[in-house]
């Protein structure tokens, strides 16, 4: 059975989106917080619009680097579908960090399949807690879409077994070496991210 | 991409099996690194190659690769090669030999199976070649074993004089670990000693070898039964002992913390004696295997009694969730998998040709000609089978789509007789392995159309650079394929030579058209890069004007991603017909401009928009 003391974060979107530079910065920043880590996930096709899923594993020891079916404390999903998709792997307390953006792939488009009308309700039915809304909507506010990265890790940031500032400082420090203008709207986008989760939060518990 | 190449000894670092792999080989000594790109083990030889004091280098195939390492290693530098594991079926030729020579500097062999083929045509299991070739394997776990196994292998090939395979899968290639470093030793190469008797296997010096083989093979067991690499986990609950080997044991631990362990790191020859006497310990034992139950028939052939296959799958990963359910009935402990959410079912999200790939047209314009059979090649092209194209009729092996052509051109029967054969193959997988099946189809004047897409990459792997680039391993310049040269040095006739624009949809057309009648090999080669590689260009992007689209779909034909259904609806053609429409936008942030879907759009409605922030979703 899955050790307690280790924390389980599943990462998924579609191939390009970022989702293995996140799972990434996660992995670093447990490293620096002294934890063993491991981290997978599948590449290859994945990278031609598949879906993409990324385990991030980290606790005193890791020995699997899979997150077995409903262990997962938090899940990740940079695409509505995609975290519906995975949301079976959470456990029943566990926390879902979703963007709203919907992304239709071509099977979709060519009318073979259809697209759930809310993604995010069916989450919600099925007894998810879901922090949902619009990431890239900040992320292009800030002035790039790249930044849903960061913003997506900003509104985890409250539930992680870490202070918020030290994942901060492990996204800033990327920048701060090779682009250091940067800096400032990644500083922004964690924080917009942070805000933005709190907000969902928020609204979830005056719904519930 | 963590290289780690300037890392200090003693310090800890997250990194990927194959990362691990990389800087184990250079701290080895290695000289001489070679490999030919394939999931999930392209990430070995990227790596290796940051490293200034390793040569390395893209080798056109795997058995080259393999031939490279050889030389290396009867010069008797330290010598390394890695590819995946249907990559070692096409080495295996001279795999099978060197095996019999046995090396001089140490030769090891990293060979990664894709269990659960996440990017593959097959699942096959790698083991199987440390008994084919009468040598050893080793299985690392994760990074930290990946990166001690690979160093120690070196030591282990020069002592038992015998290329070493490490068997990796994808759960230790791409899962990242911590790993501890050290420092990189020095090996001078020996130098070359002249000794036909060795290297020159005729039958004679073969047939002596032979022998001497035999005589390792006895040498191997007593190894395998001594290793450290070999070795028990103990655990209180002895009613269920576990033997396995590679990311199966972390999985077995995580599943079934308390009980008893026999992990194999040295796995082949296995140790018997050892296992033996381990299931004497535990009421029973239970061989988890990832692949084929190769330890468990080797057991029972002992006369070791076991569980294996008989309560566990056939294929894919060994993990937790599949341990569980098959394990505890054995305890009589009925398993309730852990109670979460239920699974959602959704659409299929399979993978698909990029924005603007400029093997779109290729197969817009296959799945546009009628009486044609299509065999088609691993890599990118092989997403052609998929919608909205569904232009491929056979993917067998890398290169096999050459052969296969011919013989479907002379194997066809009656029905099939005025059916035009097209082969499609990539750059780098024609460089690979197809160059030898065109010439076949030249040589016995086969009717078969041959469309070598050429995007200058080996696409699906990331990109990588290979003969017909014009760049090495390091991105320096470097001599660069003439295509058109090549296939005509092969048999093909200038006349039926074309090269082809694959954004230009009319032109594209009439050359098939054309080749697809006239009844002799010909060869159609597009010149257009990789969207995911520098050389390509993006032009301004598109977009559609929704009062003038009439929702005729024939833009999605073309299969882009960047292509979406704003609205879908039904007309009734003058003859009564219905139609269904599909009104659509273009996500114009994806856009690079490449102009296919223009020309398939009948009332203009597509037209230049200005450009916004650039998104690289597919």
């Amino acid at each position: 059975m899955t050790d307690k003391d280790v924390t389980n974060i599943l990462v998924v979107g579609i191939g390009g989106q970022g989702v293995m530079t996140a799972a990434e910065i996660l992995a670093q920043t447990a490293i620096v917080q002294g934890f063993d880590v491991k981290k997978t996930e599948v590449a290859g096709m994945a990278q031609r619009g598949g879906v993409v899923s990324s385990h991030v594993r980290f606790g005193p020891k890791v020995l699997s680097p899979k997150i077995v079916t409903g262990t997962a404390d938090i899940l990740v999903g940079f695409e509505a579908a995609e975290a519906m998709r995975w949301s079976d792997h959470l456990r029943p307390e566990g926390v879902a960090m979703v963007n709203t953006l919907r992304l239709e792939p071509p099977v979709v488009s060519l009318g073979l399949y259809d697209y759930p009308e809310d993604p995010i309700g069916a989450m919600r039915e099925a007894g998810v807690n879901v922090y949902a809304f619009d990431a890239g909507a900040i992320a292009l506010e800030l002035g790039d879409l790249r930044l849903v990265n960061t913003v997506m890790l900003g509104a985890i940031a409250d539930h992680l077994p870490f202070p918020a500032e030290v994942l901060e400082e492990q996204i800033v420090a990327r920048f701060r070496a090779r682009k250091p203008k940067l800096v400032t709207a990644n500083e922004q986008a964690f924080a917009r991210g942070r805000a933005a989760a709190r907000a969902a939060g928020r609204a979830e518990a005056a719904t519930a | 991409m963590n290289a780690v190449v300037q890392a200090v000894a003693e310090t800890r670092h997250l990194l990927s099996g194959n990362e691990a792999v990389a800087r184990a080989v250079w701290e080895a000594g290695v000289k001489v690194a070679a490999a030919y790109p394939g999931t999930p083990s392209t990430e070995i030889l990227e790596n290796i190659a940051l490293y200034p004091d390793v040569y390395s280098e893209w080798a056109v195939n795997e058995k080259v690769s393999i031939e490279v390492a050889i030389g290396a290693s009867i010069m008797g530098a330290r010598a390394f090669c890695a590819m995946k594991h249907v990559g070692m079926n096409v080495a295996s030729d001279a795999f099978m030999t060197q095996t019999l020579a046995g090396v001089v500097g140490g030769l090891v062999i990293v060979v990664t199976d894709d269990v659960g083929l996440s990017s593959s045509q097959n699942e096959q299991d790698s083991r199987y070649w440390g008994r084919f070739g009468h040598m050893p394997i080793l299985e690392p776990a994760d990074s930290q074993e990946a990166y001690e196994m690979v160093k120690g292998a070196f030591a282990l090939s020069e002592e038992l004089n015998s290329p070493v395979i490490v068997r990796m899968t994808t759960r230790v290639c791409h899962v990242k670990a911590m790993v501890t470093v050290g420092e990189r030793e020095t090996h001078e190469p020996a130098g070359f000693e002249k000794d036909p008797a060795r290297w020159v296997l005729t039958p004679a010096a073969a047939r002596a070898r032979i022998p001497w083989m035999f005589e390792r093979d006895g040498k191997l067991r007593e190894f395998a039964e001594a290793s450290a690499l070999n070795r028990i986990v103990e655990g209180g609950d002895r009613r269920v002992g576990f033997l396995t080997s590679g990311p199966a044991a972390m999985h077995v631990q995580e599943a079934f913390p308390d009980a008893p362990l026999f992990k194999l790191g040295f796995s082949c020859p296995a140790p018997i004696g050892r296992i033996r006497a381990f299931a004497g310990t535990v009421e029973r034992l239970v061989v988890v295997e990832e692949g084929e139950p190769l330890l468990e028939q080797e057991l029972k052939a002992a006369g070791i009694d076991c569980h294996g296959k008989d309560i566990l799958p056939r294929m894919g990963e060994m993990g937790p969730d599949v341990l569980l359910p098959a394990v505890k009935p054995l305890l009589g402990e009925p398993w309730e998998a852990p109670v979460g959410h239920r699974r959602q079912s959704l659409f299929p999200r399979p993978p698909t040709m990029c924005v603007a790939c400029p093997h779109l047209g290729p197969y817009f314009t296959l799945s546009r000609l009628r009486n044609v059979i299509i065999s088609g090649d691993i890599g990118c092209y092989t997403l052609g089978a998929g919608h909205p194209w569904n232009a491929l009729d056979t993917t067998i092996s890398m290169g096999a789509s050459m052969g296969v052509a011919l013989g479907m051109d002379k194997g066809r029967g009656a029905t099939d007789g005025k059916k035009a054969v097209v082969a499609v193959i990539g750059d780098s997988t024609f460089l690979h392995m197809g160059m030898q099946g065109l010439l076949d189809i030249t040589y016995n004047r086969g009717n078969v159309t041959v469309l070598l897409l050429d995007n200058r990459a080996v696409g699906m792997t990331g990109g990588q650079d290979h003969a017909g680039t014009g760049r090495d391993i390091h991105g320096e310049e470097a001599p660069r394929v003439d295509f058109v040269k090549l296939v005509q040095a092969l048999g093909v006739k200038p006349e039926r030579t074309h090269v082809v624009d694959p954004y230009e949809l009319p032109t594209l057309f009439k050359v098939l058209r054309q080749e697809t009648k006239i009844e002799e090999p010909s060869v159609i080669i597009t010149n257009q890069p990789c969207v995911l590689i520098d050389d390509y260009e993006k032009h301004q992007p598109y977009k559609v004007v929704d009062e003038a689209c009439t929702g005729c779909g024939n833009c999605l034909d073309v299969g882009c991603p960047a292509i979406f259904v704003t609205r879908r609806d039904k007309a009734v053609k003058p003859s009564g017909k219905e139609v269904d429409l599909a009104f659509v936008r273009i996500e114009t942030a994806a856009c690079t401009g490449c102009n296919l879907c223009v020309e398939t759009c009948a009332p203009d409605a597509i037209v230049h928009a200005a450009p916004t922030h650039s998104v690289k979703f597919q």
